[in-house]
């Protein structure tokens, strides 16, 4: 740096002012900026969630509102019970069913795939066998090889396992995951020898060590990974699209874009609406209920 | 790092492996050989038997003007969509780890989209801009401007590129904010004792300490825009109007389920294949590198 004269007060209490000035117009941009940015969040929300409230001929000659109507417990009954009066928009279905399966799915998936890492991890951390590099590798590429690159060959084998059309179809192939089992040996990498050494010496043996103190010290590492991989459950769009076509099984997602079909002007849209605040609901409190450890699940699974 | 204190054990383990194992070979490991198998054949028009033809389904699949097609749309699409997503998630981080009132609140906002599905993400932006029905359809429309997603080739593009990019912004903010947050205040204060104005100061300092995140943040949302935006594409355009939003994964989703055409679906897999593991590889160096930082 290059030597500068001293500063004097009267230079001092100037530039003081100047970096309070400064400081504050900095945050002000920072609160214009971040409103903007909710506005631009929130406002496709804010437009559904009030055409969902306003009846079906409202929408469709595009008057679009941006407050309220009176239609709103009219519109969710029949969305809910019936998705739609099937008289404009073919193919809804009873909103509550389609939430059952996505409910079903999601939980099934989450518990799933955390019961299966969670094994496979503890296998490959806490024993010494043959083979157990290779079955980390096994495990590793299959990060390599998502669903959408193999979308044919995985629906024969669904087939000739008889798997189409069932929840266990939609489930189990998509329960084997390397994130989940990666993040588990991360954690169980951590735990000090000391636990194990002691363990041993009390004489518990590796299922006693899994359950008595593994599974305790995971608690909030299988709680913050539920809550990433409900949401990837729920979400799912092609796997579903492809297995299910009994619409008894339809899930929500999948559902709630069938009844837009082309695209119609003419379509039921308030019901539409309705459908598809009910398809977000349960997602988007799950991560706003439990933002902390969905926080630290998504930036840990990622490391 | 290893392990010094185990236990011994030669069936236990695999036990415990067994369902994991069991489920890659059936759903992962098999289809990917039958991938790769199918590739190498042809059926005939009747499906009734099938004979190898060498590399004949690359190269056809190579020289067909529609599968090019298809990947300059997924170029434009997935940088489009990297770019936007990851330069207003920056944008909104920097101004979120400013100290001030309400930062919680503005972060939960901007934090919720990472929920929605990405077929719904799609639907969201159909209501708002649909030319009949949709706000921001009819009003563009009302300004003259000929706007008709379903039937404008460019128009269906933009529509898919922005709905892809709004739902990924939340992700990468989160990712933004806990890397500007891991910055020591320190070396923050040392530049503005220097005397280094704000943009300065984020240009020489904050972003090159940024920049691994960026990085990783990349290959996510490249990964992102190839694989998991196919809800938004077939919710929202169908690949159309014509071909003009069929990426990758589309055609071979419409090759495959639609028009039955196993041969050329299959080798279509297996280049994706190949550039899914392109895509890790680098990724994965890349996490190397940092641990030895």
């Amino acid at each position: 740096m290059l030597m500068k004269a001293p500063i004097t007060a009267e230079e001092d209490a100037r530039l003081a002012a100047a970096t309070r000035r400064r400081q504050a117009r900095s945050r002000l941009m920072a609160h214009l900026a971040l409103g903007l940015g909710v506005l631009i969040f929130a406002f496709p929300i804010w437009l559904t969630v009030v055409g969902s409230t306003h009846d079906v001929a409202t929408i469709g000659r595009g008057d679009v509102p941006l407050w309220f109507g009176g239609e709103g417990v009219a519109n969710y009954v029949s969305a809910w019970l019936r998705g739609g009066s099937g008289v404009r928009t073919t193919g809804g279905l009873p909103a509550w069913l389609m939430l059952w399966n996505s409910a079903v799915m999601a939980v099934l998936i989450a518990v799933g795939k955390i019961v299966i890492s969670l094994l496979s991890a503890y296998a490959v951390v806490f024993f010494s066998f043959r083979g157990r590099m290779l079955a980390f590798w096994l495990i590793f590429i299959t990060l390599m090889l998502p669903v959408e690159v193999r979308i044919i060959p995985t629906f024969e084998v669904m087939v000739n396992l008889g798997l189409i059309n069932t929840m266990g179809g939609l489930v189990v192939p998509l329960i084997a995951s390397a994130t989940a089992t990666l993040l588990f040996r991360q954690f169980f990498l951590t735990i000090p020898d000391e636990y194990v050494e002691a363990a041993k010496m009390d004489g518990a043996g590796p299922l006693r060590f899994l359950r008595d103190v593994v599974m305790p010290l995971s608690i909030t590492n299988i709680a913050a990974l539920f809550v990433i991989l409900f949401i990837y459950g729920w979400n799912q769009y092609l796997w579903p699209l492809l297995i299910v076509s009994d619409r008894d099984l339809e899930t929500i997602v999948v559902g709630m874009t069938k009844m837009i079909g082309t695209g119609d002007a003419q379509n039921e849209w308030n019901v539409i609406m309705a459908t598809a605040v009910l398809a977000m609901l349960p997602p988007v409190l799950v991560v706003v209920l439990m933002q902390r450890w969905f926080v630290k699940g998504l930036t840990e699974t990622e490391k | 790092m290893r392990k010094r204190v185990i236990f011994n054990g030669a069936v236990l383990p695999w036990l415990l492996l067994l369902p994991q194992l069991l489920i890659t070979g059936i759903f992962f490991f098999w289809p990917a050989g039958q991938a790769i198998y199918g590739s190498f054949l042809r059926e005939d028009a009747f499906g009734l038997s099938r004979e190898f033809v060498g590399f004949e389904n690359f190269s056809e699949v190579l020289a067909d003007p529609n599968y090019a097609q298809a990947a300059l749309n997924t170029a434009l699409f997935s940088s489009a969509v990297a770019f936007s997503a990851l330069a207003v998630a920056l944008f909104l981080a920097v101004q979120a780890d400013k100290a001030i009132r309400g930062a919680n609140a503005y972060k939960t906002m901007i934090i919720w989209p990472y929920a929605v599905a990405p077929a719904i993400a799609a639907v969201l932006w159909l209501f708002m801009f649909h030319p009949q029905i949709g706000l921001f359809g009819r009003m563009l429309n009302g300004l003259g401007i000929n706007w008709d997603y379903k039937l404008n080739g460019g128009q269906a593009m933009l529509l898919v590129i922005v709905a892809a990019a709004w739902k990924q912004v939340s992700y990468n903010f989160i990712f933004f904010l806990a890397g500007l947050q891991s910055i020591p205040r320190a070396v923050l204060e040392a530049a503005a004792i220097d005397g280094a104005r704000p943009m300065r100061r984020f240009w020489t300092v904050v972003f090159p300490l940024l920049a691994p995140t960026g990085f990783f943040l990349l290959v996510v949302n490249l990964v992102y825009a190839f694989f998991d935006t196919f809800g938004i594409i077939h919710a929202l355009t169908g690949g159309g109007p014509g071909k003009s939003t069929e990426t990758l994964i589309y055609k071979v989703y419409v090759d495959g389920v639609q028009n039955l055409n196993f041969g050329s679906s299959a080798a279509q897999s297996v280049i994706l294949m190949v550039i899914v593991i392109a895509l890790t590889v680098v990724q994965f160096r890349f996490i190397e590198r940092k641990v030895h930082y």
